[in-house]
């Protein structure tokens, strides 16, 4: 059994079902990304685990226990917030104690506490500061280690990093990762930023209207997405739209050319529309030996991103991005040059809805 | 534009106006309080008022009470605030008027509400003994303070992000109790000071309540003084409007201290 398992999690307001059966299990020491776009969910559920909302139906278990009917300081889970939420009142180190406090700890383990805690967050001059007197990166780095101090079974992120401009959130990020590393402690980070997701952590849950769309690890969500939207929202992953023409051999109609996926469709019926998936790095420009897929089009603009170059190319209404090595021999194509576009349709993802 | 017409002109006949009317009678009040001995100018009303021990006695009792209403009022009002502020944002503008009730309703009808609700033959008969009556005093000044208290504490709540401090304590094992007591209540400490220094400054001259529910306060003393005695009611007017402004100089500093360290956070 996972440490930590969410089962048909849901959670209506007012009629309106924004989280909807929701299943997770996570193990002891891993690292969970929730992913998606503002709305879909993510905080209502971290809020679920963490107390501050009650599920409308299904179970959150954490270690074996069912949680749902303790009280948020009963639970025993860290949690950091984008807004820091440090206690305006309180020194840096009275912040780090807080908890400990409320614990009744003895004097001695609390100094030594905090002592240690600074030192994990590199803070160790900066003990008797107020909140404000230091920077967004610093705040949000103490109200970890305040989450932490109390050693929770849990630790629980909402965007934390969403406040900071790019540089500290790249540094904080890896940071983070390597102090979750090093406690081994169970955590679920929720973000909006696909980099962020895929850099840290160990699985990835790409959430979408409420739902879990789909859960793996940051090489299977970018690799292997399974759904539209999946492949829509993380990464450049092109979605291509045919019609089935022919569901034993998995033959489709993409812009006027017949294609086979080699393999049987059979959940479809001829004549269904299908989202198909060509990743960038499985496209190339012109004819390929061993490359049977080939469309037609007019480039739209040419990305030189240093080691590779990405191109985009208009086919007929949709629009298709191709990422080639950069060589030096070859100069790239130029924007509103004619090109062909080929791939091995045996590569393309079958994607649902 | 000549000076003649133009606003700071008009700006200055209004301050002068204003402080004649507000200072003429202050200075003419001190001027007479003054002049107890014949002939000469001498702090002897002064001396003859602070010697009094019903002054002594009647003023150490108003201190009391205003030192318990206000801890009265930071106990109701503050816990009031955060939790309308936390759970019930909507009901908001329906305490907020419920608070501001007391500057419509006078005084008197709340004392004689008082007397018939807890006089001697009621289930609570609260103005039987003494000791009851002052519980009945402090509840009633706690109501007449009840707007100043509420706006300071709620204006103070409002620089906070109470909900997302609360969920971070709760998260980090507190219980409601702990959180108004180390988080909540020395946040708007600043803001409970100045609502504490208003109310100091109403209770202390406080009439209507002491007179009816007949204590020992400062306001009936000072009624009593005022309506036997020549030169001492001056000298009492005189020290009361020094209390006033003393509180009211305090609140100022305190808010200002309060301006301070907001500047400092947004730096
Ligand atoms: N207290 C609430 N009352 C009503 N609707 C809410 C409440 N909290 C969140 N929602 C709605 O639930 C949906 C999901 O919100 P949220 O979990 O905050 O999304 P995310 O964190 O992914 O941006 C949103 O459509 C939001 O409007
Ligand atoms: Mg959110």
């Amino acid at each position: 059994m996972a440490f930590l398992e969410i089962s048909n999690l849901q959670k209506d307001y007012a009629g309106n079902r924004v989280v909807e059966n929701f299943n997770l299990a996570v193990e002891q020491g891993e690292f969970v990304s929730f992913l998606g776009p503002s709305g879909c969910g993510k905080t209502t559920v971290l809020r679920m685990v963490a107390g501050f909302e009650t599920p409308s139906s299904g179970s959150i278990r954490i270690d074996g226990k069912d949680v749902v009917n303790l009280k948020p300081n009963q639970r025993n889970i860290g949690m950091v917030f984008q807004a820091y939420a440090l206690f305006p009142n309180m020194t840096v180190a009275q912040n780090l104690a807080f908890g400990l406090k409320v614990a009744g700890k003895s004097k001695a383990e609390i100094d030594a506490t905090v002592k240690e805690m600074l030192a994990l967050i590199k803070l160790e001059e900066l003990g008797q500061r107020y909140p404000f007197q230091l920077s967004g990166g610093q705040q949000q780095r103490v109200a970890l280690a305040r989450a932490l101090a109390v050693k929770p079974k849990l630790l629980l992120l909402d965007e934390p990093l969403s406040a900071l401009d790019a540089k500290i959130r790249v540094s904080l990020r890896e940071e983070i990762r390597a102090i979750q590393r090093k406690l081994q402690i169970t955590t679920i980070f929720v973000t909006h930023d696909q980099e962020e997701a895929l850099s840290m952590s160990d699985r990835i849950v790409v959430m979408h209207k409420g739902k879990a769309d789909q859960l793996g690890t940051p090489f299977e969500i970018y690799n292997q997405p399974k759904t539209r939207f999946v492949a829509s929202f993380v990464g450049t992953i092109n979605v291509l739209e045919a019609v089935v023409t022919d569901t034993q051999t998995g033959s489709f109609l993409l812009n006027g050319t017949e294609l086979s996926l080699g393999r049987s469709l059979n959940t479809f019926k001829t004549g269904d529309a299908i989202a198909l998936a060509l990743r960038p790095e499985a496209a190339s420009l012109g004819a390929v030996a061993g490359k049977s897929g080939q469309l037609h089009g007019k480039v739209q603009d040419v990305n030189f991103l240093g080691s590779v170059i990405r191109v985009r190319v208009k086919v007929g209404e949709q629009v298709i991005s191709l990422d080639g090595f950069n060589q030096p021999s070859v100069a790239p194509p130029k924007a509103g040059d004619h090109v062909m576009v080929s791939f091995a349709p045996e590569e393309l993802l079958v994607l649902a809805d | 534009m000549s000076f003649w017409r133009s606003n700071r002109f008009w700006a200055w006949v209004a301050l002068a106006f204003g402080v004649l009317y507000f200072a003429l009678p202050l200075i003419g009040t001190f001027e007479f309080s003054l002049r107890m001995k014949r002939g000469e100018y001498s702090f002897e009303a002064y001396r003859v008022i602070l010697g009094d021990p019903r002054f002594q006695a009647t003023f150490m009792y108003s201190v009391m009470m205003a030192l318990l209403t206000i801890v009265m009022g930071v106990l109701l009002v503050v816990p009031t605030a955060y939790w309308v502020r936390l759970k019930l944002p909507r009901w908001r503008p329906v305490v907020e008027f419920i608070t501001l009730l007391p500057l419509i309703i006078p005084a008197i009808v709340i004392v004689f509400g008082y007397i018939r609700m807890y006089n001697t033959s009621s289930v609570l008969p609260l103005t039987g003994s003494a000791f009851g009556t002052d519980i009945l005093m402090v509840c009633g000044y706690t109501v007449l303070a009840l707007p100043y208290m509420y706006r300071a504490v709620d204006t103070g709540l409002r620089t906070l992000d109470i909900t997302t401090l609360t969920e971070a304590a709760e998260s980090l094992g507190a219980g409601k109790v702990t959180i108004l007591a180390k988080i909540i209540l020395p946040n708007v400490l600043v803001a409970i000071l100045s609502g504490a220094f208003l109310t100091f400054a109403i209770v202390i001259g406080e009439f209507v309540f002491a007179a009816l529910l007949n204590r020992p306060a400062f306001g009936p003393f000072m009624q009593l003084i005022g309506a036997n005695r020549a030169y001492e009611p001056a000298a009492l007017a005189v020290i009361a409007f020094s209390i006033t402004w003393l509180c009211m100089g305090l609140m100022q500093l305190v808010t200002r201290l309060q301006k301070h360290t907001q500047v400092k956070q947004f730096r």
